[in-house]
């Protein structure tokens, strides 16, 4: 039932590291994060990694498995084959601190940049009424657990460190059409999408559904459908010349965009 | 950087923890103007509060009319079996509709009913369908719209004052190991010593007052539903500092986590499951709840599964089926199943929802299970029953706190949320902790701030003898050269506190518990870790090991002192629930170096909340004393006094 694994593991800091090889005793059923748990517990004590519940449903253990991002929680070592090594490292688009840990500090700034849910200041709490089809988009968005290993994965930040600034990459794009979907937000931030969170960066290569562990949809339910708003908004010529003629006020402005200079 | 070089930082209100109470009192510190630190172990947004699945209690009315306060305050009293703090459920059943509505100003957006309000679910010891919820994953809603909260915050004072950390900042990935007091006659808290987990660098946050919310101490049991961060950092640290805790032997088991495969055994199966139909079965095929209605309930459950099943379209015509019993009941069938031989074949019971709904039915309203189970144990919950069996998933002990302000006995200690204890008595019922949180988190952060408002003259100061204690206890782990691993001796801890202090006490158990605990303090002074100071997780575990030993202890000496079984609490050699201990807080203090214990009464329920029981139900819980108190002494209840108390 149990076998001995061979287990690559990155170990290092932002200024040196390298695979090192271990063996590592696997049971019935257990997950990467059980072995690498069993690995600490008994031959590298100061292995550092991340994780808190255990189940999926914190988004802490992101690494990458044999170059696949994924949960360590969510990731069966039964879908190995037992002869082949392992190799885990950790997500490489975001500065390494130690071993399996990265600093995503990038994520939490971005989060920041993204002007809040804007309701009508009228509608005291208690008096929201929204109907479970209005609400069942920006639910799905809301399952995120900001992992980030779609923020790890898209190639425009992957394999261009220069699009940080320009590029919020997928989750904060879906956090944008979270809030432009959901029933009781006013505000309106199709110009800022594309402008300062580099909506059109974004070449729709799935890549971020592909390795979503809550299989959201993100490109063809959040990315795509907020680009459909933005291109009817900024490029339809009709809009656009109505927007000149007609006296008729927008419902809520394009807030500003926090923190920006 | 020198070893002892310290990091300062100076606050009005640090608040320990980033889960639901803690984010909800720094939300109130700052809106009342307070320069407010949040400590978070985890990056930002990872707190235990994300695995609550269930809902949050709160009796709105939005899915029967008839709910209000005073059911749910009833119903809460006796799913703690009265030994609540009375003014604690009542706040909590007034206000919770509030915290939930004002999440909603804040975007959260929860599942809705056909009318668009917030819908409610139906949930054990809950009379009425009460739970706010958004599918099996509100706890996740409700830590991204407090984190969301916070964002906005920022952002506003981004706005006004140039800088977003001007009011509110997180300090994520930091651990605090001791309060520290100022050096006067009557100590007060002076701030927090602690360490960045990324660096090991030190850290002292300067301030008149920490809220404590670091949640509970599931990491000292073996099977449980708790992440590592649940290391009862918050009760060891009240402790160390001079706050009483109490109630300390009620420890929710859960009566469904997972069982197999073994790396998952513990892991929440959420309550909602019975909530929305699903049943449990032993291996004979019977539902046997039904055999299991203890006889202060009998009057609220179903008899027949007929009438059960019924209850779930006719909930005013027909008793609550008892799958839906408080958790500590539901916890002690599975295992008396158990061990009578008709458990699963891997040690737990059934519970099967596949044959009870449609597969589109489970998929919409438990999606996170689905995936949970169908990703970790190749069970499809839509065509198989699934296994589960008791994981230690909440402690209803806590630091002893003032009701009203969530303060300590220490000047300028605060305590919210599952750290700290009364409000749920002997065991909470399902949907009442998210409530809790947010209650009692914004009581925290209005009596925290209440607090600085009355201070004159200048601020306490750490007395540097102790922020001195506090750097040479943080390097212990990593200056011996030889010692002990100290991931074997929490692994020992965990399972010795699971065999011997767990769902089921027996004296002598519990008593070898104690002896096992002593040998384990002197283990756990000898540990030693290898490597350096920057993210070591050894050095973490190192010194988590000094809360979960003194929580340990705690546990261990009131289930031993405790002779009654009640709530969270089972002793096999006192299975019945006596009235007089019903009176009796037991209270856990640190005297030196040990943990002492001492009685306290339970505080007194008003008449006006007494009066919201039938004598008869009373009866069950009271001695004849204090129903003599109560009942006016002219017209005593006819069944008061024709029979003789039990």
């Amino acid at each position: 039932m149990g076998y001995m694994a061979a287990l690559k593991v990155w170990r290092g800091d932002a200024g040196s590291g390298a695979l090192t090889d271990y063996k590592v005793e696997v049971n019935e059923g257990e997950v990467v994060l059980d072995v690498l748990h069993r690995l600490q517990a008994t031959q590298a004590g100061d292995l550092a990694l991340r994780w808190n519940c255990k189940a999926g449903k914190c988004g802490s253990c992101s690494m990458e498995i044999n170059g696949r991002p994924r949960l360590g929680c969510m990731t069966r070592m039964s879908t190995f084959d037992p002869a082949d090594t392992l190799t885990i490292t950790p997500m490489r688009t975001f500065p390494v601190i130690r071993d399996l840990v990265t600093d995503v500090s990038f994520n939490y700034a971005k989060a920041r940049s993204i002007p809040s849910f804007t309701p009508d200041p009228s509608i005291k709490p208690g008096e929201f009424r929204m109907q479970q089809e209005d609400v069942n988009r920006s639910q799905e968005f809301r399952k995120c657990i900001e992992c980030y290993l779609c923020q790890n994965t898209c190639h425009v930040i992957r394999d261009h460190a220069e699009n940080e600034a320009p590029f919020a990459g997928p989750r904060f794009l879906m956090r944008v059409a979270e809030l432009e979907m959901h029933p009781c937000d006013e505000a309106d931030r199709r110009d800022i999408a594309q402008d300062d969170f580099g909506l059109g960066y974004c070449n729709i290569t799935k890549c971020c559904t592909e390795v979503c562990p809550e299989h959201i949809k993100i490109t063809d339910n959040a990315l795509i459908p907020l680009k459909e708003r933005v291109a009817g908004h900024k490029y339809d010529p009709l809009v656009w010349l109505g927007s000149k003629i007609s006296r008729r006020p927008a419902k809520a402005g394009t807030p500003a965009v926090p923190g920006k200079r | 950087m020198s070893s002892t070089e310290i990091e300062r930082h100076s606050y009005d209100v640090v608040v320990i923890g980033a889960g639901g109470s803690g984010l909800r009192a720094a939300i109130e510190a700052r809106a009342r103007g307070k320069k407010t630190a949040i400590i978070s172990k985890s990056l930002f947004g990872k707190a235990h509060t994300v695995m609550a699945e269930g809902g949050a209690a709160a009796a709105m009315g939005n899915v029967n009319p008839n709910d209000n306060w005073q059911v749910h305050f009833r119903d809460t009293m006796r799913g703690g079996k009265f030994l609540n703090n009375p003014r604690m459920a009542e706040l909590h059943a007034k206000e919770a509709p509030d915290r939930v509505w004002e999440l909603e100003a804040w975007g959260a957006l929860f599942d809705r009913t056909k009318d668009g309000k917030i819908s409610q679910r139906n949930f054990g010891g809950h009379e009425y369908p009460r739970l706010a919820h958004v599918g099996d994953r509100t706890g996740l809603e409700m830590i991204r719209t407090l984190q969301q909260r916070v964002v906005a915050l920022q952002q506003a004072d981004s706005a006004e004052l140039g800088d977003p950390e001007a009011m509110i900042r997180v300090f994520a990935e930091t651990t605090i190991t001791r309060l520290v007091k100022d050096g006067t006659g009557a100590p007060r808290i002076a701030g927090a010593f602690g360490y960045f987990r990324d660096t090991g660098r030190f850290v002292l946050f300067e301030a008149p007052t920490v809220v404590l919310a670091t949640g509970g101490i599931g990491r000292t049991f073996k099977v449980t539903s708790n992440s590592w961060e649940y290391s009862g950092d918050g009760h060891a640290l009240a402790l160390l500092a001079g706050a009483d805790l109490i109630n300390m032997e009620f420890v929710q088991f859960h009566p469904t986590g997972m069982v197999w495969p073994p790396s998952v055994r513990g892991i929440l199966v959420t309550e909602s499951v019975r909530g929305d139909g699903g049943v449990l079965r032993n291996s004979e095929g019977n539902r046997f709840m039904f055999d299991y209605v203890p006889d202060v309930f009998r009057a609220q459950y179903a008899e027949t599964e007929e009438e059960a099943d019924r209850w779930y379209t006719d909930p005013d015509h027909n008793r609550r089926p008892p799958e839906l019993l408080p958790r500590d009941e539901v916890a002690r069938s599975i295992n008396s199943e158990i061990k009578a031989g008709r458990g699963s074949p891997h040690g737990g019971v059934f519970l099967d929802i596949a044959s009870r709904r449609p597969a589109e039915e489970i998929l919409r309203r438990l999606p996170s299970m689905y995936h949970q189970f169908i990703e970790l144990a190749d069970v499809d919950i839509t065509k198989q029953p699934m296994e589960i069996g008791p994981t230690c998933h909440y402690v209803m002990g806590g630091v002893e706190v003032d009701p009203d302000t969530a303060a300590t006995d220490v000047p300028g200690l605060f305590a919210a949320g599952e750290v700290s204890g009364g409000m749920h008595g002997s065991n909470r019922l399902g949907g009442n902790s998210l409530s809790d949180l947010l209650v009692f988190g914004k009581r925290a952060g209005e009596g925290a701030a209440e607090y600085v408002d009355s201070l004159s003259g200048p601020r306490p100061a750490a007395s540097a003898a102790s922020v001195d204690a506090a750097v040479a206890e943080a390097l212990a782990p990593l200056e011996r050269a030889e010692g002990e691993n100290p991931y074997t001796v929490h692994g020992e801890l965990q399972q010795t506190m699971n065999d011997l202090v767990g769902l089921i006490r027996r004296e002598t158990e519990v008593k070898q518990a104690l002896t096992e605990l002593e040998k384990f303090r002197e283990r756990a002074a000898r540990v030693s870790v290898p490597g350096g100071r920057a993210y070591n997780p050894g050095w973490h575990v190192a010194l988590d090991l000094r809360n979960m030993l003194l929580v340990a202890e705690c546990v261990a000496q009131a289930a031993l002192e405790r002779q009654e079984s009640r709530g969270g609490h089972t002793r096999e050699d006192y299975p019945a629930m006596s009235a007089e201990w019903r009176k009796v807080n037991l209270v856990c203090a640190l005297t030196g170096d040990t943990v002492s214990l001492t009685r306290k009464p339970l505080p007194a329920m008003r008449l006006d909340l007494l009066a919201l029981f039938e004598t008869a139900e009373l009866k069950k819980y009271m001695t004849e004393e204090e129903l003599a108190g109560i009942a006016p002494p002219s017209a005593p209840s006819a069944d008061a006094v024709s029979e003789e108390g039990h």
